[in-house]
C-alpha cells in the first residue's frame, strides 16, 4: 500500500514544520474570506462527510450546524490536547503541518461568525513553539483572532467540557452542561470543540471539494485518517491511510509481524480489544469496528504479541486511567480504583471466585454516572479484555499465565 | 407538569449524602459508595411528588428535575 499524502502532504522526514510559503506551495493558496462568508461556508459544509477524529467520530458538519443554528456568535475550540498516552497523531500533525490545521480553524470559526478561536495543547507539548511560530506567520492573513490555550498534562484536560471551561478561564475539569456545548456553551454562547485532525480534514475538503475528498476511503466513510500504530517490538509510527484500510495493512506498514499478533486494541485507552486473526481483516472504518464490538476512536492501533499478557497490560492501563480521574464524581473516583484493583488481583493470579462478578458490577456502576465519559471508556476497555482474553482469565484464576504485560500500550509510569 | 421529566444528578456537587434515596426510594437507590443510582428514563407520574421532595432535600443542590428533550 503506497501511503496517501493528504493530511501529511509535503511534510518533512526530519520533523521540521512546513512554513507558510511551503504550505501554500503544497496545498494551494489560503482560502480568503469573501462577503457573505459565513453563509457560504455553511452551505459548502452542510452534509460534508467529515467525522470527528478526536475519538467519538461524531459528524463534524452536524456539530458545526448546531453552532450555526444557535443564533449567537460561537467560539471555535481546536483540540490539540492529545491526552491519550498511546496516541501521537495530533502532536505530529501540529508539528509537521500546523498551517493545514490553522486553515481549518479559520474556516470553521468563520462559518460560526466566531469572535475568536482557541487552539488547546498540553503544557510541555513539543508542538507549542511550532504552533506559536505558525500563528505569528499568518497573523496578517487570519481574520479570526486565535489564541493558544495551554492545559495541564492530564487526560481529562482534553475532554470537551474541560476545554470549554479552561477557555473561559476556569479549571481544566469537566463541567456540567444540560445541553450540547455546540448549542449552548458554558458562558451561553455556542462552543464548538473539534479535534485538530478533523479541522485539517475540513480544510482539505473545502479546498478540493467532495469529489476529490471521496476518491480515497469508502463510500460511507470517505477520506483518509491518521493512525498511531504500536507494538512492543516496533517504534511507534504515525501514518496516514485511507478509511477502510484493513488492520493487517496498517500493522504491516509499521513493521509489525502480523503472524505474532494475539489481539489488537483499536481506538486507544478508550478502545476495545479485538482478537486475532479476525481483527486483522477488519477495515478501519467506524462502521466495521462498531459492528465488531469495537470503535475506531482516535485511530490508535496497538498490537499485542503472543508472548504478552493482555490482562496485565489492561490492568496497567486501568490503574493509569483511575489515577487520571478528575476526582469530581463519586462513581468514577471510587469505581475506577476498584476496577483497577480487581484487575491487578486477577493479573497477579490472586482473585477470588467472585472477582469476575464484582468487576462486572463495578463496570455497571460507573457507566453513565459522571460528568464525562472517562469511566465509560474504562469499562469498554475492561469488558473487552475480559472477553478477548477469557482463556487467560481462566489461567489467572488458577495462578497465572506466565507472560508479561509488554510495552505496547505505553502506559506512562507515574512519578511518585 | 405534563411534559415528561427526568432527574438529573450534578455529579460534581453530589457528595453521597443519600437523602435523595430516602425521599424517593422507588426511583433512587444508592451504589456501593453511597452515590445515587437513578432509574433511567422519565420519572413515573406517581413518583413525581417524591422526586420533587428529593430535589428539595439534597443539601448540596445536586438534584434537578428537567424536561426530557425531544430528539
Amino acid at each position: 500500500m503506497t501511503a496517501p499524502r493528504r493530511l501529511l502532504a509535503g511534510t518533512r522526514q526530519d520533523g521540521r514544520p512546513l512554513g507558510l510559503a511551503e504550505h501554500v506551495a503544497t496545498h494551494g493558496p489560503l482560502p480568503a474570506p469573501r462577503r457573505g462568508d459565513a453563509r457560504d461556508l455553511q452551505r459548502r459544509l452542510t452534509g460534508a462527510p467529515l467525522r470527528g477524529r478526536g475519538g467519538a467520530g461524531f459528524p463534524a458538519a452536524r456539530k458545526l450546524a448546531t453552532g450555526w443554528q444557535a443564533g449567537k456568535r460561537g467560539q471555535l475550540i481546536a483540540n490539540g490536547a492529545e491526552g491519550e498516552p498511546a496516541s501521537l497523531k495530533d502532536g505530529t500533525l501540529l508539528q509537521l503541518s500546523p498551517h493545514l490545521v490553522l486553515d481549518g480553524v479559520q474556516q470553521a470559526a468563520r462559518s460560526l461568525a466566531a469572535r475568536e478561536a482557541v487552539v488547546a495543547v498540553h503544557e510541555g507539548a513539543a508542538c507549542l513553539p511550532v504552533l506559536h511560530q505558525a500563528l505569528q506567520e499568518r497573523r496578517s492573513v487570519d481574520t479570526v483572532p486565535v489564541r493558544v490555550l495551554v492545559v495541564p498534562p492530564r487526560y481529562v484536560a482534553g475532554e470537551a467540557s474541560a476545554l470549554a471551561r479552561a477557555a473561559g478561564g476556569g479549571p481544566s475539569l469537566p463541567a456540567l452542561h444540560d445541553q450540547p456545548l455546540a448549542e449552548r456553551g458554558l458562558d451561553r454562547r455556542p462552543q464548538v470543540v473539534l479535534n485538530v485532525e478533523t479541522l485539517a480534514g475540513l480544510a482539505l475538503y473545502l479546498r478540493h471539494g467532495p469529489q476529490w475528498y471521496g476518491e480515497l476511503g469508502t463510500a460511507d466513510e470517505p477520506g483518509t485518517l491518521l493512525l498511531t500504530v504500536r507494538s512492543s517490538g516496533t517504534q511507534a509510527a504515525v501514518m496516514e491511510a485511507p478509511l477502510g484500510t484493513p488492520v493487517r495493512a496498517a500493522l504491516a506498514g509499521a513493521g509489525v509481524a502480523v503472524d505474532d499478533v494475539q489481539a489488537v486494541l483499536v481506538g486507544g485507552y478508550f478502545g476495545a480489544w479485538l482478537a486475532a486473526p479476525q481483527v486483522l481483516d477488519l477495515p478501519l472504518t467506524h462502521a466495521a469496528l462498531r459492528a465488531a464490538g469495537g470503535a475506531l476512536g482516535a485511530g490508535v492501533v496497538v498490537a499485542l504479541g503472543r508472548q504478552e499478557c493482555g490482562l496485565r497490560a489492561t490492568a496497567e492501563a486501568a490503574r493509569y486511567l483511575a489515577g487520571e480521574s478528575a476526582a469530581q464524581c463519586g462513581p468514577c473516583l471510587n469505581g475506577l480504583p476498584a476496577l483497577a484493583g480487581g484487575l491487578e488481583l486477577l493479573a497477579a493470579g490472586e482473585g477470588s471466585p467472585e472477582l469476575l462478578e464484582r468487576l462486572d458490577r463495578w463496570c455497571r456502576l460507573v457507566e453513565g454516572r459522571g460528568l464525562c465519559h472517562h469511566p465509560d471508556g474504562v469499562t469498554v476497555l475492561v469488558r473487552s479484555a475480559l472477553a478477548v482474553f477469557a482463556d487467560d482469565v481462566a489461567a489467572h484464576q488458577r495462578g497465572g499465565c506466565g507472560r508479561p504485560a509488554g510495552r505496547a500500550l505505553a502506559v506512562p509510569r507515574r512519578v511518585p | 407538569m405534563s411534559t415528561p421529566q427526568r432527574l438529573r444528578v450534578d455529579w460534581a456537587r453530589c457528595d453521597g449524602h443519600g437523602l435523595c434515596a430516602e425521599w424517593a426510594p422507588e426511583i433512587i437507590g444508592l451504589d456501593d459508595w453511597g452515590f445515587p443510582v437513578v432509574a433511567p428514563g422519565a420519572v413515573p407520574a406517581g413518583a413525581l411528588e417524591h422526586a420533587r421532595s428529593a430535589v428539595q432535600a439534597c443539601p448540596v443542590l445536586a438534584l434537578k428535575l428537567l424536561p426530557i428533550r425531544p430528539r
